[in-house]
């Protein structure tokens, strides 16, 4: 068995919304190894956009235990945070979230100036990223002369320039066609293959069969956690 | 990266550079017009009105640029005038080494040939007064020793006499005439320009001692004795010296004032540099206001970029910007805004200064310390103006910025 990659225990985040306390998580514990596929689902309101904010280490749990790599991240500082999404965690977000004035070589080197790589480094890190999910030839274009699919692509050559740890998307197939969806889908189960770990988010079971493990959150807890028996097979 | 920013909203960029503009065009166009009119006043203005190394001694002050109020001016007509004699025991005591003349001068009119030249300047002077003055001759010769002890009545004329009295024909030689006596024409002043736009050629110089004396210097009276050190280093001591001897002739105690002047160019420009002192005093305080409104209106343009932005800085920390990475992208984007601003500014006041060199006889002197501190203030009000927007950007929370429209 591969090494866990993320250890969660006990996770509770609460919310204060006009005096009256929300609680997003109450007791979440999950264990992801490397290389995994993972679709986390359920209805909204379950939780699942905190459990992907607080994995994506943009928000931090009011309780529990989060171990990503071997490093326990729930305490950190807002910059150590940072550190820690640039060199651990990759983003694809369902409206892709690109810089509308760069190009797309330029969307894929900016987690590399952040990481403090060197131009030339940055740009053949780049480019070898978006020739990887079939974009070679449209570097210099920004993102909108790319169509939804190509501007997702851009996304998921962006989240993995850094090598990191996990995947993370959330929604990504959320603004795609069907057909559009499916080459994105095809492009996750590839990185997969290559050893990739993937954590994706979604409400949509037809993108969730993609995953060989669902976990269904609902009101804060895991209500059920699962392989794909067609992907597992 | 920053510059692209601004080249994508030239319009408000624009907008937001005018109180920077304004102000480092301020700086640079008003210390280039002072320190323009300083070399002016000093160069054109004291040196070719008074002489170099020269002062004058004088009744009373004779180019006055400060304020003087009315006692003053009337106790200046009270004092003793400068008489022959006393311009003479001055020269005989004077042991510093100078060259002295007696000068005095009126308006009259000239006729030649039937034609008149009105206002004219009439100087009545010595031969070492054209040393003095440092004039070239174009043609003919000053007149000497023993014309001005003769009282011969001869002219060397300013070239703007020659020119308009005499309409290019040969002036040496012919008879002009002043006030009813005729004078002999032997020698024209190269030209001299203008000061002030006002001519320094419209002048004919006599001995002291000719026949119209009694129109410019009448009963043996002198509006003043030139003296020129013969190098800068005696000069003090050449005035010390001329003082010590008007106040013994006089018999002034030692508490009493002197009632007489002695004027310099550097005197004469007292007033000049009171006014221009107090131009360069104000400058901070002008530079200052539109600097403070230019930074405000470049604090708000950039805490609109900010809100306009927030999604970006969203997904700049998503992908592992940190605080500061996201403070300096703001900071350095408004000190570039600011900057460009001081840039244009640079670029207005030096065009305002040389506009004003070409529409007056001012020189454009650009200092180079004023395009320096045009540059540090445009870089220092672009932070100063920057850190709050970028503080604001900087903590913004990821999870809310990528939720932003």
């Amino acid at each position: 068995m591969n090494p866990e990659v993320i250890r969660v225990r006990d996770l509770e985040r609460r919310y204060d919304m006009g005096g009256e306390t929300i609680h997003a998580l109450r007791g979440v514990s999950l264990d992801i190894r490397r290389n995994e596929y993972l679709a986390i689902m359920g209805p909204s309101g379950s939780g699942k956009s905190t459990m992907m904010n607080v994995l994506g280490c943009l928000d931090t749990p009011d309780g529990g235990e989060y171990w990503l790599n071997g490093q326990e991240v729930s305490r950190l500082t807002d910059d150590a945070l940072a550190r820690v999404r640039n060199k651990e965690i990759g983003f694809v977000f369902q409206t892709f979230n690109l810089l509308p004035r760069a190009t797309a070589l330029h969307n894929v080197e900016l987690p590399l100036v952040y990481a403090g790589i060197g131009s030339k480094e940055r740009s053949r890190m780049a480019i070898d990223a978006l020739q990887r999910v079939g974009l070679g030839d449209r570097m210099h274009h920004r993102p909108n002369e790319l169509s939804g699919g190509q501007r997702q692509r851009v996304a998921i050559a962006r989240a993995l320039v850094n090598r990191p740890s996990i995947l993370l998307a959330d929604e990504p197939t959320g603004n795609l066609d069907s057909t559009t969806s499916e080459e994105i889908m095809a492009v996750f189960s590839e990185l997969h293959r290559l050893g990739q770990t993937v954590i994706m988010v979604t409400h949509e079971p037809d993108i969730a069969a993609f995953a060989e493990r669902v976990v269904v959150l609902r009101d804060g807890r895991v209500e059920s956690d699962r392989l794909n028996r067609e992907s597992a097979a | 990266m920053a510059l692209g920013m601004i080249r994508a909203q030239k319009l408000k960029s624009f907008f937001s550079l005018i109180g920077v503009l304004i102000g480092v065009t301020f700086l640079i166009a008003v210390v280039s017009i002072v320190q323009g009119m300083n070399v002016y006043m000093e160069d054109q203005f004291a040196n070719r009105l008074v002489g170099l190394n020269t002062f004058q001694l004088r009744q009373r002050p004779g180019i006055v640029t400060g304020d003087v109020d009315d006692a003053e001016w009337r106790a200046w007509f009270r004092r003793p005038r400068i008489s022959y004699a006393d311009a003479r025991y001055v020269r005989e005591r004077m042991t510093i080494p100078a060259v002295t003349s007696f000068y005095c001068a009126d308006r009259m009119t000239l006729t030649y040939n039937g034609k008149e030249a009105k206002d004219i300047e009439l100087q009545g002077t010595e031969p070492s007064y054209f040393q003095i003055k440092n004039f070239e001759l174009s043609a003919g010769r000053i007149f000497t020793e023993q014309e001005t002890r003769a009282g011969t009545p001869v002219l060397v004329i300013g070239d703007l006499i020659a020119e308009k009295l005499f309409e290019g024909t040969d002036p040496l030689g012919k008879s002009v005439t002043i006030a009813g006596l005729p004078y002999r024409v032997i020698g024209v002043v190269a030209k001299q320009g203008t000061l002030f736009g006002i001519s320094l050629d419209k002048f004919v110089t006599m001995p002291y001692s000719a026949p119209g004396r009694r129109h410019i210097c009448p009963h043996n009276i002198l509006d003043e004795l030139q003296v020129q050190a013969e190098n800068p280093a005696v000069m003090q001591e050449a005035m010390d010296e001329v003082e010590g001897i008007m106040r013994g002739r006089r018999r002034l105690k030692p508490s009493e004032e002197n009632n007489f002047s002695l004027q310099t160019a550097e005197g004469a420009l007292e007033g000049w540099k009171k006014i221009s002192g107090i131009m360069m005093m104000a400058l901070p305080g002008l530079v200052a206001i539109s600097l403070v409104v230019g930074g405000i209106v470049i604090m708000n343009i950039m805490l609109m970029a900010v809100s306009e932005r927030t999604r970006e800085i969203g997904i700049r920390k998503a992908l592992g910007a940190r605080r500061s990475d996201i403070l300096a992208q703001f900071v350095v984007e408004s000190a570039t805004l600011s900057l460009l601003g001081a840039a244009f500014g640079i670029g207005a006041g030096i065009g305002l200064a040389f506009l004003v060199q070409a529409l007056s006889p001012l020189p454009a002197a650009v200092a180079p310390w004023s395009v320096g501190v045009g540059v540090i203030l445009g870089i220092s009000v672009g932070v100063v103006a920057g850190v709050y927007p970028a503080t604001r950007a900087a903590k913004l929370d990821p999870i809310t910025a990528l939720r932003a429209e």
